[in-house]
């Protein structure tokens, strides 16, 4: 079972792939959209990207609550 | 009537990743050519292609290509080049250097983002939906290049993709010196791009037996006018110009490369590929260029022509520029930069007008490479496998464009004004 701090890592270099984003900064307290600048069609990137590394399935109406890189996280962590 | 100048140019191209190294290659007659590598070809009868020289991933940062088409990254590198060839800072704020209301892009693509749309429907057809890109559809519509420079830019007064196959590029060219001498603006980013070495293209031009398939000996494929020609071979880059009154440049103390003198628009409107074999249109579209650009056809000394290396439209064109010139044809070299370029469909004629400007600016025309063995009683002086000089004085050239759909357009620049 991968660890919180595993999923927030793995989920960093998907970030950092899609956005651009440095991986040090994705921290579970974070924003996608105020903190780390990932815009909405980066954010469909991202969470499909989600999907395939985690083997999760995050509904469009479900990826409107992930807002934080913690909610990610928790999400993936409830449901792989 | 407003003059408009050329003050910036910018290519990424089979011959060189800038317009130094694409013109150094067209002057020595270099082939741009060669094997498709990629494990598609095995199974077409066509295997040869010329390649950008400069890879767009060694000079686009890797998130921002992400999200942009080939064709998208091409166009960028070459508008930055042209951008700042113009004295102009490509990541100014917007307004600090030129009035974003006064600035148009007019940047075509024939066929557009061509690359996204087909590896999205592989993901489409292959994984399911979830994993086509969000940024597909701005990938691949065809006003992505333009827009993205009109962003880059901040281009307010309009951001235009004309479409005309092979003819796109000068078309956007044209339209956008309409829109100077209209005054609706003082400047704009002119070109073309095209990215489309993809199996499916090059299967479809090679059913319609249209691309040459000389493939074990690449280089010499691309050979306009020749005996032995067999078809284009497609090229893929970008070429763009910055364009401005000739009062606006002046103003801002830019370099001139020579004058954007004038276009000619003609539709055959007689086959969806075929030329009209008159040559109606084509020589048209030259005498419309000459008559806008105040020139007589004694005044062009060079053509850089279609001269894609198709049996038929070699043919074509040697009559339509005989008609279209006239007794004025003996003093005119002719040169197809295709031979070495391959050819860039939607991107082609903004190449080709840079390659015409050079000429005239270096009076020296680059060479028709292979052209070993010359179709008889073309009727045409063309400078064939070496590069050939162009007397001092003012020059005049024409740039010819064709496109599938029967588009015609023709260009004329001359060279700056040794006063000015």
């Amino acid at each position: 079972m991968a660890t919180t701090e595993d999923i927030r890592a793995q989920l960093a270099e998907l970030v950092n792939d899609v956005a651009g984003v440095p991986v040090d900064d994705v921290q579970l307290d974070k924003s996608f959209v105020d903190d780390l600048d990932v815009d909405s069609l980066a954010m469909v990137e991202i969470l499909v990207g989600c999907e395939e590394k985690f083997g999760v399935t995050i509904p469009d109406e479900e990826s409107k609550n992930l807002k934080t890189v913690g909610d990610a996280v928790a999400y993936i962590e409830a449901h792989s | 009537m407003t003059e408009i100048v050329i003050t910036g140019l910018g290519a990424t191209t089979p011959l060189g990743g800038d317009v130094a190294s694409t013109w150094a290659g067209m002057l020595a007659g270099r082939s741009g050519v060669s094997a498709i590598t990629e494990g598609w070809a095995e199974e077409l009868p066509v295997k040869i292609a010329a390649y950008v020289k400069v890879d767009p991933s060694e000079v686009i940062e890797r998130v921002k290509a992400r999200r942009l088409d080939r064709s998208t990254q091409l166009a960028l590198i070459a508008a930055q080049e042209a951008w700042t060839d113009a004295g102009l800072d490509w990541d100014a704020e917007e307004g600090t250097q030129v009035d974003p209301q006064r600035l148009i892009v007019s940047v075509a693509s024939g066929i557009g983002g061509l690359h996204s749309l087909l590896n999205n429907w592989d993901a489409h057809r292959d994984k399911g939906y979830r994993r086509v890109s969000p940024f597909t559809i701005p990938m691949l519509m065809a006003n992505a290049p333009a827009a993205n420079i009109g962003i880059q830019v901040h281009a307010k007064a309009g951001v235009h993709t004309p479409v005309s196959a092979c003819a796109s590029s000068n078309e956007a060219i044209s339209l956008a010196l309409d829109q100077l001498r209209l005054g609706r603006a003082d400047i704009a980013v002119v070109g073309g791009t095209e990215a489309t070495i993809h199996p499916l293209p090059i299967a479809a031009f090679g059913q319609m037996q249209a691309v040459s398939r000389r493939n074990d000996e690449p280089e010499r494929a691309s050979r306009p006018w020749d005996v032995d020609r067999d078809g284009f071979v497609m090229g893929e880059g970008s070429a763009v110009m910055v364009i401005e009154t000739l009062e606006h440049a002046k103003a801002r103390g830019a370099k001139v490369y020579g004058t954007l003198a004038g276009s000619g628009i003609t539709a055959d409107s007689h086959d969806i590929v075929q030329p009209d074999p008159t040559g109606e249109g084509q020589f048209g579209a030259m005498r419309k260029a000459i008559a806008d650009a105040g020139l007589s056809a004694s005044d062009i000394r060079h053509v850089n022509a279609h001269g894609t290396s198709t049996p038929q439209g070699d043919l074509t064109e040697a009559g339509s520029i005989r008609t279209g010139l006239g007794s004025a044809v003996d003093g005119c070299v002719v040169t197809s930069t295709k031979s070495m370029t391959g050819h860039l469909l939607g991107g082609a004629g903004a190449l080709e007008t840079i390659a015409a400007v050079l000429a005239l600016h270096d009076r020296m025309v680059p060479p028709t490479i292979n052209l070993e063995n010359p179709e008889p009683d073309l009727g045409i002086d063309i400078a064939a496998l070496t590069a050939r000089p162009l007397p001092a004085g003012d020059l005049a050239a024409i740039n010819n464009s064709f496109g599938f759909g029967g588009a015609n357009v023709a260009v004329a620049v001359t060279n700056a004004n040794q006063s000015r």
